[in-house]
C-alpha cells in the first residue's frame, strides 16, 4: 500500500508555517512536499529550470520554487499571499496554509491563521527568537490556534549546535507563556538538508524528540465541536414546492435529532426538528460539520441568517459588543465610520464606538489610539445595525467571528473576534412618543428632509443654501440651517480637523440634523464633508428621500482664488494642516441627487436648480 | 461521524469535503442575484455538479450550466454533455465565440496560445456578459497548479472580469465576501481544497457518471511532442509519414482533443484507474500542452479572465 490510498481514511490536519523572512517556510514546505513523494516528474523538470532562473541555491534545486506561486513572489523570492498545498502520509492527510512572513501581509497570515488548528513557526537558528517570531505567535494566539511547534531552522549553520537550540527554545518559552497555547512542541531542523523534517537526523544525537512529521502525523489537535452546544445558522430557505420547507446550512456545533426542541436565536420562537434531509435520505441524526437540510413541525418564520439553537443554550443576542478587531485595509478605520458586518450569515451595518486599546503586536503592549491602520489589532467596542446572537469567538467560531466590509469598495476591511456583548446593549430601549415626526409635519404642512450641500471650502455651499433658506422661508417652510459656524462653536468645539475628528463632527451634525426631521423641519447643512463613508452615514440614519445629497461642484483653482475666508493662503502657506483639497482628500459624491457645477453661474442662478428640485419632488416654494 | 446513512460510504475525510463544498454551493445560490456553473464534462465539472444536486435537494439547482464549446472537444464529451444535462433535467447553456469561428481560430491552425486566448477565455467573458451573470462556478482546485494554489475560494474579478492576484480579498473562517458592484462579479471554486485523488475516490465512493475517455481503450492516436495525440475526427491534419495507430490509451484531463495527451494505460475501471494513480509520476496538467507555453503563463491566462 503506497501513500495516496491511505489518503481519506484518516483524519485532516490543518496547520500553516509563518515565521520571518527568510526562515525558510516555503524550503519546508517544499521539503515536506519532496520527501512524501508529492512531486510529479514533471513538476521537477520545471522546478530545475525556475531554480536556474531564479533560485538561491546554486545548482541545487530551490524547493521554495515549489510553493511561490506568483509570478512576483518567484522573482523577488518572497511569499506574498497564503498559499495552500495538499499532502499526504499512511496515518494523516494535511493541508498546509504557506504564509507571509513580512509584516506588511500580517492579513495574509491571520488568514491562514483563521483556517488551521496548528502553527508551525520557524526561527532561524542565526537569529533565535525575533520582532516577528512574537508577531506571529500572538496573531496565531489571537485566531484560537492553541497547539505550536517551535522549529528552530538552519541548524546546520550553528553546527548542530544543542546550545543554541535550548536557547532558542528557553527564550520562546518565556516569552509565549502568556499566549495560551495548550502545547508547543520545539525540533531542530535543516529544511534545506532535510535534518529532523521526515528523516532523523544523524548530525544531532543530542536529539531524542520526534521529526516534524512525526508529529504532524501524531499530534492531538481535536476539538469536540459536536459536543458544544447546538449551533444552526440558517444559509438557505429551500422551498422547491409548496409542500416542503426546509432550512438548509451546515451544523457548526453540536448534535441534533427529530424530535428535539429548538429556538430561533434572535425571536425566541420555538419548535421541534421534524426532519434531517440530505439528498442521501433522511438522518437519524445529524453533528457538527454536516451539511444537512433541517424541517420544523411547526411553521415558524425563520430566515437566513437567523440561528436554530436549543432553548437551555440560547447565546446572548445583543447589538453591542466589545471583540478584538485586526484591521486589514490601506484606508484605515475610524470609530463613527460605517462598515458592513459578517457575522454568520447576517449581514449588518455596523461601526466602532471607541477603541478601547491597540496592541502593539511586537511587544504585547496597549495603546492608546484614535485609528487603527493597516495589520494593526485593536480592542474595540462595537454598535450593529441589529440585534445578534453572539458568543465569544474561543467558544464558537460561527457566532464568534466576523469580518467587517468597506462599504464603497467592498475590500475586506477587518476581521473581528468577538469577546462579549456589551450590558448597555440589551438595557436600552427606545422610548416611543405618541406624537411623532409625521405628525409634527403635518401640523405645519411641511416635508421634513435633509438637504445636504458638499464641496470644497469656498464653493459656495452656504451661499447657495442662504439662497435656498430664503425662498423656503418665505414659502412658509420651517427650515433650520446648519453649518461650520454654528456647529464648531458650540457642540463641536472640541474637535480639529483630523480624519478622525471630521468623521465625529459629520457624526454629530448628521444625529442633530436627525432630530429637527423629526421635529418636521427642511435642514440645511452645508459641510466640507469630504468622505463619501460619512454622507453615506448620515443618509442611513434618516428614512427614504429624506436625504438630498447637493455636490456644490466648484473646481478648485477657482476656490482658491475666491478664498473668501483668506484660508487657502494659509494652507498653501502651511499655516493649516488637514486642509481639504490642499493636503486632505475630497471624496467627490459618486451619484448625488443634485450635481451643481457653479463655474460661470451666480449663486441665484445655482440655487434655483434646487428649488426647482424641491417643486419637482411636490415642495411649493 | 456516526449518523450517515445514503453516505456510509463516504470516509469521514470525504463527507468533510463533501460538506464544505454543498456549503459554498449553496451561499452562492443565496448571495447572488444570477449564478451560473461552468460544466466543462470533466471529471472535476462532474463532481462540482453531483454536489450542486446534492446541495439542493429535494429541489433543484437554482441556475443553469454553462458549457464554452471550442467546437475542438471530442465527440465523445459533447454527446456526454448533452446526456448529462438531459438526465439531471438542468438548463444547459452553450456558448461559442463567433468572432473566432469568423477568424478560423484553432488550435492548429492558430497555435495552443490563441486558440486558448480566443476561444476559451474570450468565449468564456462574452458568455457571462451575454447573460449577465455576476457568480460562475468552476471546478478548479489547489493542487492542480502554482498560481490556483493561491486563489481564493470566491475569488473577485474586476470590471472586464480582470483578476488583480496581489490584490486578493482576505478570505478568513468561512466568512466569504459576497458583495459586489454593477459590472464586477465572482469565481467560485467549491473543490479548491480537494485533491485528485480524492475526486477519484468521490467518483468511485458516488458512482458519478465520467465521460468513458478516461477509461482505457484501443483508440487511434499518433505521437507529438512525446505524447499520444487521438485523431479524433478529420480535423487533425497528418505529418508526411504519419499513420494513425490504435492504441490502449486514456486520458487524465480533458479539453480540446488536440492539445489532451493521452497515457498509454489498461486503466479500465475506476478502481484500476485509482491503482494506476497510486504509482503515478507525473501531474495530471503534464498531458495539456497549453500550460507549457511560458513560465507563469497560468497566471497570466487567468488574470485575463481565464477559468
Amino acid at each position: 500500500m503506497t501513500l495516496h490510498r491511505k489518503l481519506g481514511q484518516h483524519e485532516l490536519l490543518r496547520f500553516l508555517t509563518c515565521g520571518s523572512v527568510d526562515d525558510g517556510k516555503s524550503t519546508l514546505i517544499g521539503r515536506l512536499l519532496y520527501d512524501s513523494q508529492l512531486i510529479f516528474e514533471d513538476t521537477l523538470v520545471s522546478l530545475a529550470k525556475d531554480s536556474r532562473k531564479h533560485g538561491t541555491t546554486g545548482d541545487e534545486i530551490d524547493l521554495a520554487l515549489l510553493v511561490d506561486g506568483l509570478e512576483a513572489e518567484r522573482q523577488q523570492g518572497i511569499t506574498i499571499d497564503v498559499a495552500y498545498r495538499f499532502f499526504a502520509t499512511p496515518r494523516r492527510s494535511f493541508i498546509v496554509a504557506d504564509t507571509p512572513g513580512h509584516e506588511q501581509y500580517t492579513r495574509n497570515m491571520a488568514t491562514g491563521a483563521s483556517g488551521a488548528s496548528l502553527a508551525v513557526i520557524l526561527i532561524d537558528a542565526r537569529k533565535g527568537v525575533l520582532t516577528q517570531t512574537r508577531r506571529h505567535s500572538y496573531i496565531c494566539s489571537l485566531l484560537g490556534i492553541r497547539d505550536i511547534v517551535v522549529a528552530v531552522n538552519k541548524i546546520d549553520l550553528v553546527n548542530f549546535s544543542e546550545d543554541t537550540f535550548d536557547r532558542i527554545v528557553g527564550d520562546y518559552v518565556t516569552f509565549a507563556s502568556e499566549l495560551g497555547f495548550r502545547s508547543v512542541v520545539p525540533v531542530p531542523i535543516s529544511a534545506r538538508f532535510g535534518d529532523n523534517v521526515t528523516q532523523r537526523s544523524g548530525n544531532m544525537p543530542w536529539y531524542h524528540g520526534p521529526t516534524l512529521l512525526e508529529h504532524l502525523e501524531t499530534v492531538d489537535v481535536t476539538q469536540d465541536l459536536a459536543g458544544k452546544p447546538f449551533r444552526f445558522p440558517v444559509q438557505w430557505v429551500n422551498r422547491p414546492n409548496l409542500d416542503f420547507r426546509g432550512f438548509a446550512g451546515t451544523i457548526a456545533a453540536g448534535r441534533i435529532a427529530p424530535g428535539d426542541q429548538v429556538v430561533v436565536a434572535a425571536s425566541g420562537k420555538t419548535s421541534r426538528i421534524a426532519r434531517i434531509v440530505t439528498a442521501d435520505g433522511d438522518l437519524p441524526s445529524a453533528e457538527a460539520g454536516q451539511a444537512v437540510t433541517l424541517t420544523l413541525e411547526d411553521e415558524v418564520d425563520v430566515a437566513r441568517g437567523d440561528i436554530l439553537v436549543r432553548p437551555a443554550e440560547r447565546p446572548p443576542v445583543a447589538d453591542q459588543f466589545a471583540a478584538h478587531l485586526l484591521w486589514m485595509d490601506e484606508e484605515a478605520m475610524l470609530p463613527g465610520r460605517g462598515y458592513l458586518m459578517r457575522i454568520g450569515n447576517i449581514w449588518t451595518p455596523c461601526s466602532v464606538t471607541s477603541i478601547r486599546h491597540r496592541v502593539d503586536v511586537n511587544t504585547l503592549e496597549e495603546h492608546a489610539a484614535r485609528r487603527l491602520a493597516l495589520n494593526e489589532i485593536g480592542f474595540c467596542n462595537f454598535s450593529a445595525g441589529q440585534a445578534i446572537p453572539l458568543d465569544p469567538y474561543e467558544e464558537s467560531r460561527a457566532t464568534g467571528a466576523f469580518i467587517l466590509v468597506d462599504r464603497f469598495t467592498n475590500r475586506t476591511a477587518g476581521a473581528g473576534m468577538v469577546a462579549y456583548p456589551l450590558r448597555r446593549a440589551s438595557n436600552i430601549h427606545h422610548e416611543h412618543f405618541s406624537v411623532d415626526k409625521t405628525a409634527r409635519a403635518a401640523l405645519v404642512g411641511n416635508t421634513p428632509m435633509v438637504l445636504w450641500f458638499t464641496g470644497l471650502s469656498g464653493s459656495g455651499k452656504s451661499t447657495i443654501a442662504n439662497i435656498v433658506e430664503q425662498a423656503l422661508h418665505r414659502a412658509g417652510r420651517p427650515t433650520y440651517s446648519l453649518d461650520g459656524d454654528n456647529i464648531r462653536h458650540g457642540l463641536c468645539r472640541d474637535l480639529g480637523f483630523t480624519a478622525e475628528d471630521r468623521v465625529e463632527n459629520i457624526r454629530r451634525v448628521g444625529e442633530v440634523a436627525k432630530l429637527f426631521v423629526d421635529a418636521g423641519m427642511i435642514v440645511l447643512c452645508s459641510f466640507i464633508s469630504p468622505f463619501q463613508a460619512e454622507r453615506r452615514m448620515v443618509r442611513d440614519l434618516l428614512g427614504p428621500g429624506e436625504f438630498v445629497e447637493i455636490f456644490v461642484d466648484t473646481p478648485i483653482e477657482a476656490c482658491i482664488q475666491r478664498d473668501p475666508k483668506g484660508l487657502y493662503a494659509r494652507a498653501q502657506a502651511g499655516q493649516i494642516k488637514n486642509f481639504t483639497g490642499i493636503d486632505s482628500p475630497y471624496e467627490a459624491p459618486e451619484h448625488p441627487e443634485l450635481h451643481i457645477r457653479t463655474a460661470g453661474r451666480s449663486p441665484e442662478e445655482c440655487s434655483a436648480e434646487v428649488l426647482d428640485r424641491l417643486r419637482a419632488a411636490g415642495i411649493a416654494c | 461521524m456516526s449518523s450517515h446513512t445514503g453516505t456510509a460510504t463516504l470516509t469521514p475525510h470525504l463527507a468533510r469535503l463533501e460538506a464544505e463544498s454543498i456549503a459554498i454551493i449553496r451561499e452562492v445560490a443565496a448571495s447572488f442575484r444570477k449564478p451560473v456553473m461552468l460544466y466543462s464534462i470533466g471529471k472535476d465539472s462532474g463532481v462540482m455538479l453531483h454536489l450542486a444536486l446534492k446541495a439542493f435537494a429535494p429541489g433543484k439547482p437554482p441556475f443553469p450550466l454553462l458549457h464554452v464549446d471550442t467546437t475542438w472537444k471530442f465527440r465523445e464529451m459533447i454527446a456526454f454533455r448533452d446526456m448529462m444535462a438531459e438526465k439531471v433535467g438542468m438548463e444547459l447553456l452553450v456558448h461559442t465565440n463567433p468572432d473566432g469561428i469568423a477568424r478560423g481560430i484553432g488550435p492548429i491552425a492558430s497555435g495552443s496560445a490563441l486558440h486558448t486566448q480566443v476561444m476559451k477565455t474570450e468565449g468564456l467573458k462574452q458568455a457571462l456578459d451575454k447573460w449577465g451573470f455576476d457568480a460562475a462556478f468552476g471546478g478548479a482546485r489547489r493542487d492542480e497548479e502554482k498560481s490556483r494554489a493561491k486563489e481564493r475560494i470566491f475569488s473577485f474579478r474586476g470590471p472586464g472580469h480582470s483578476w488583480d492576484p496581489r490584490g486578493q480579498r482576505p478570505e478568513l473562517w468561512n466568512l466569504f465576501n459576497t458583495r459586489i458592484r454593477e459590472g464586477e462579479s465572482i469565481r467560485v471554486f467549491p473543490l479548491s481544497n480537494w485533491t485528485e485523488y480524492d475526486v477519484w475516490d468521490y467518483v468511485l465512493a458516488e458512482d458519478i457518471p465520467v465521460v468513458p475517455l478516461y477509461f482505457a481503450k484501443e483508440r487511434p492516436v499518433v505521437k507529438r511532442s512525446g505524447t499520444w495525440i487521438m485523431v479524433d475526427d478529420e480535423r487533425l491534419p497528418l505529418e508526411p509519414g504519419e499513420r494513425p495507430q490504435m492504441r490502449m490509451v486514456r486520458f487524465r484531463t480533458l479539453g480540446c482533443y488536440p492539445l489532451s495527451g493521452a497515457v498509454e494505460s489498461t486503466a479500465a475501471t475506476l478502481p484500476e484507474i485509482i491503482a494506476e494513480m497510486r504509482v503515478a509520476r507525473t501531474s495530471e496538467r503534464q498531458g495539456r500542452l497549453i500550460d507549457t507555453d511560458e513560465e507563469a503563463s497560468m497566471e497570466k491566462k487567468k488574470r485575463e479572465g481565464y477559468f
